[in-house]
C-alpha cells in the first residue's frame, strides 16, 4: 500500500495537472453550449502557451506573458467564428485547420525568433506564476492530517490555477443564473426560437467564443509559465483533446466538468508516478493503458451504456436565416 | 438554385483557394526574412526537379491518396472521419504481422496477404466508432479522435513490450525478410531499362493506389452501394425513405474508410521502412483530410491534391535543408488549405457564384 505522503503528493500533482485540462474544458463549455463545436481547442492552447511564454521571457512579466496569451488565443478564435458563425462553415473542419495553424506557426515562429528548435528560452522569477503559499499553511504544516492536507494539497499552487478553481462556480452562475447564459444556452439548442425573439444569434455565438478564447489563453498560459518554465513545441500533447473528452464525459455541465478534469489529472499523475502499477491478483496494469484511460472512458460515456452524453442540440449547425 | 458549371467548381475554386493559402504562407516566409520566389523555386526542383525527388514526391503522394480517399468515401456519406491517423497505424501493425508471420518465399505472394491484412486491421479500427455513430448516435468525429490517441497508446504498449525485436534498444520490429521487400521506382523502371534514382522509397504500392483511386471511383459512381452511399450522404431522410438502410451505410462508408487508410501501411511499412516502428503514420491521416477537402472527395481529384500535398511534403524538406525555414511551413501550408477550401470555402465560393450569374446574364 501507498502511504499518506506518497497520496498527498500524486493527489497535489493530480491537482496541477487538471488545471489546464480545466480551464480548456470551461472553454470548450461556452462555446458549444452555444451550438459551436470547438475541436480546435489544443490549437488555441499552444498557440497561447507560446505567446505567453514568448512574451513573459522578453518582458520578465507572468501578466503581460498571460495577456499575450489571451490574445492569441482570441485571435484564432476569431478565425474560428469568421469560418463557422459568418460563413457558415463546417466547424469541425476549422478546428482542424486551426490545430494544425498554432503548431506550424508556434514552432515556425518560435524557431524564428529564439532560435532554440522551437522552444522559448526557460523562464524564471517574475516570468512565471509562482507558487502561493496560503496564510497559516507554514503554521500549521505539522498539524497530522489536516495541517499536512492544507499544505501540501490545497495551499502552494499559482494564481492561476486558483483562479481556475474559481472560474467553475462562476461558469455555473454565468450559465444557469443570468440572461447571458440563458441566451447563450437557447442557441445552442435552439437558435431560431432566439431569433424570433429578436436577440442576435450571431452575436451570441460570438461572446460565447470570445469567452472560449480568453478561456483557452489561460489554460495556454497556465502551461508555459505556472506549471511549466516556458514553451516546448507541441507541449500541450493532447491535453486539448483530453479536456474535449472531460466535457462529454461531464455531459457539457460546469461542476462535473471539475470532477472529470480532476478524474483524467489523477489518471496522469498516476502514470506519472508509478509507470506500470502493479495490481495483486491481476497483473500489471502498462503505462499505455492509463494513458488511454481518458479516452476509453469517454467512448463508454458517449456509447450511452453508463448514462448517455447528449450534446447540445443545435451544436455544429451554422443558423441560417431563412 | 442554379448551379455553377462543373470547371469552376472542382478546378477553379481549389485553384484560387490554394493560391490564397500559398500567399499567406509567402507572408510568412517573407516575415522570416527569406525570399518567397526562391523557396519556391528550391521546394519544387527539390520536389520534381529530380527522379530522387520525384521519388520521395510519389512516396508521400501515395500515403495521402489512401488517406485522402478514406476521408472522401466517408464524406460522401456525410461522415467525417477525422481517425485515418488511427486506422493507418493499425493497418501498418497488420501489414507488419503479415510480413513477421510467414517466410515469405517473394512479394508477389507477400504484397495481395499486406494488402487484406492492412485493410482489416485498419477496417477493425474504424468499426466500433462506426457502430456507435450507427447504432447509439455517438457523434463519429469525437469517437475516431479517442480512437486515434488509444491506437497511439496501443502501438507504443505493443512496439514496447511484444513486438520489439530480441536484443534491440528501440521500440520497433526486426526488419523484415527478403521475400516481403517490395519492388522500389529504380526496381520497377529498371525491368523496362529505365534509370530512375536509387535511394529513394517510392515502390509499387504507388501503382496500388493508383488502381484503388479507380476501384472507388467505380465503387462510388457505378455501383449501387456507391449510389445509396451518396443518396445517403445527400439527404438522410430522403434515403431512409427509399429503403436504404443508415446502420447499413454508416457501417459500410466507414469500414471501407478505415481499410483505405489502413492500406497505407503498404507504402510506409512494408515499402518504406521494412519493419514496423512508433508512429510510422507522421500526419499522414490528417493530411488525407486536406486531400479529400481540395479534391472535391472525387478520386481524381485525390490523385492531384495528393501529389500536389507529396510536392510539398518533399519540397519542404529540401527547403529545411536549404534554408533557414524550418519543416513546419508544410503544416501552415496543410492548415490553410484545410481552412480555406473546407471551412471558409463560401467565402470564395459566393462572390465567384455572385460574379460568375451575373457575366451570365450580361450574356444572353
Amino acid at each position: 500500500m501507498i502511504d499518506f505522503d506518497t497520496l498527498l503528493q500524486v493527489l497535489d500533482s493530480s491537482v496541477r495537472l487538471s488545471i489546464p485540462l480545466l480551464l480548456a474544458c470551461l472553454a470548450g463549455l461556452f462555446s458549444e453550449r452555444a451550438g459551436i463545436f470547438d475541436i480546435g481547442l489544443e490549437g488555441k492552447m499552444l498557440a497561447s502557451a507560446f505567446a505567453a511564454g514568448a512574451a513573459a521571457f522578453v518582458t520578465g512579466s507572468a501578466l503581460i506573458g498571460m495577456l499575450a496569451g489571451i490574445f492569441a488565443s482570441i485571435i484564432l478564435s476569431a478565425v474560428h467564428g469568421v469560418a463557422s458563425i459568418t460563413f457558415k462553415g463546417n466547424q469541425l473542419i476549422s478546428g482542424v485547420a486551426i490545430n494544425f495553424l498554432a503548431s506550424g506557426l508556434t514552432a515556425l515562429i518560435g524557431q524564428n525568433w529564439f532560435r532554440q528548435g522551437g522552444q522559448t528560452p526557460p523562464l524564471s522569477g517574475s516570468a512565471r506564476f509562482n507558487e502561493i503559499t496560503l496564510p497559516l499553511a507554514e503554521l500549521l504544516r505539522d498539524v497530522p492530517i489536516f495541517g499536512k492536507i492544507y499544505y501540501e494539497l490545497i495551499s502552494g499552487h499559482t494564481l492561476l490555477a486558483y483562479i481556475a478553481f474559481l472560474i467553475v462556480p462562476l461558469t455555473w452562475w454565468i450559465l444557469f443564473r443570468t440572461r447571458f447564459g440563458l441566451r447563450l444556452r437557447a442557441v445552442g439548442e435552439n437558435p431560431a426560437a432566439v431569433d424570433t425573439s429578436g436577440i442576435s444569434v450571431v452575436r451570441q455565438r460570438y461572446a460565447a467564443i470570445l469567452i472560449c478564447g480568453i478561456l483557452c489563453g489561460l489554460a495556454g498560459a497556465y502551461l508555459s509559465t505556472g506549471i511549466g518554465a516556458g514553451f516546448g513545441k507541441e507541449m500541450t500533447a493532447g491535453k486539448g483533446f483530453i479536456a474535449l473528452a472531460a466535457l462529454i464525459f461531464a455531459k457539457w455541465k460546469p461542476v462535473p466538468a471539475l470532477w472529470a478534469c480532476l478524474l483524467f489529472g489523477f489518471l496522469e499523475a498516476i502514470g506519472i508516478r508509478f509507470q506500470n502499477i502493479e495490481i495483486p491478483g491481476v497483473g500489471t496494469i502498462p503505462l499505455q493503458l492509463m494513458q488511454a484511460l481518458p479516452y476509453i472512458l469517454t467512448v463508454i460515456i458517449l456509447a450511452g451504456f453508463v448514462g448517455k452524453a447528449i450534446p447540445p442540440k443545435a451544436g455544429g449547425e451554422p443558423y441560417n436565416k431563412e | 438554385m442554379k448551379k455553377l458549371p462543373t470547371w469552376i467548381d472542382i478546378l477553379l475554386i481549389p485553384l484560387i483557394n490554394l493560391a490564397i493559402a500559398l500567399f499567406l504562407s509567402a507572408l510568412v516566409v517573407l516575415y522570416i526574412g527569406e525570399d518567397p520566389m526562391d523557396a519556391l523555386s528550391i521546394m519544387i526542383k527539390g520536389a520534381i526537379g529530380s527522379s530522387y525527388g520525384w521519388g520521395y514526391t510519389l512516396y508521400y503522394a501515395t500515403n495521402f491518396i489512401f488517406t485522402g480517399l478514406a476521408v472522401s468515401v466517408a464524406f460522401h456519406a456525410k461522415m467525417f472521419n477525422i481517425g485515418g491517423e488511427g486506422q493507418a497505424a493499425l493497418g501498418g501493425l497488420g501489414v507488419a504481422l503479415v510480413c513477421l508471420m510467414f517466410p515469405w518465399p517473394h512479394w508477389i505472394l507477400a504484397l495481395p496477404v499486406a494488402i487484406i491484412g492492412g485493410a482489416v486491421f485498419g477496417a477493425a479500427w474504424a468499426a466500433i466508432p462506426a457502430y456507435l455513430q450507427a447504432k447509439r448516435g455517438s457523434h463519429i468525429v469525437i469517437t475516431t479522435i479517442m480512437f486515434n490517441f488509444m491506437a497511439s497508446a496501443l502501438l507504443v504498449y505493443l512496439l514496447v513490450n511484444v513486438l520489439k525485436a530480441p536484443g534491440s534498444m528501440a521500440p520497433e520490429t526486426g526488419r523484415f525478410i527478403e521475400g516481403a521487400r517490395l519492388p522500389t521506382g529504380h526496381d520497377m523502371l529498371g525491368w523496362f531499362g529505365i534509370k530512375f534514382s536509387k535511394s529513394p522509397p517510392v515502390n509499387i504500392s504507388f501503382l496500388i493506389s493508383l488502381l484503388f483511386c479507380f476501384l472507388i471511383w467505380f465503387l462510388i459512381w457505378r455501383t449501387k452501394l456507391g449510389y445509396e452511399i451518396r443518396a445517403f450522404g445527400h439527404s438522410e431522410s430522403a434515403a431512409k425513405y427509399a429503403g436504404i438502410s443508415p446502420i447499413k451505410i454508416i457501417m459500410v462508408s466507414m469500414l471501407i474508410s478505415g481499410a483505405l487508410a489502413g492500406l497505407m501501411g503498404i507504402n510506409s511499412v512494408m515499402g518504406e521502412s521494412e519493419r514496423l516502428v512508433i508512429d510510422s503514420v507522421q500526419g499522414a491521416g490528417f493530411i488525407g483530410i486536406a486531400v479529400a477537402l481540395m479534391g472535391r472527395s472525387h478520386p481524381f481529384g485525390v490523385l492531384l491534391a495528393a501529389i500536389l500535398f507529396g510536392i510539398l511534403y518533399q519540397g519542404g524538406a529540401e527547403l529545411a535543408l536549404w534554408t533557414s525555414i524550418p519543416r513546419e511551413l508544410i503544416v501552415v501550408i496543410q492548415a490553410l488549405v484545410i481552412l480555406l477550401t473546407g471551412a471558409l470555402d463560401n467565402m470564395i465560393r459566393m462572390p465567384i457564384e455572385r460574379l460568375y450569374f451575373k457575366m451570365v446574364r450580361a450574356g444572353t
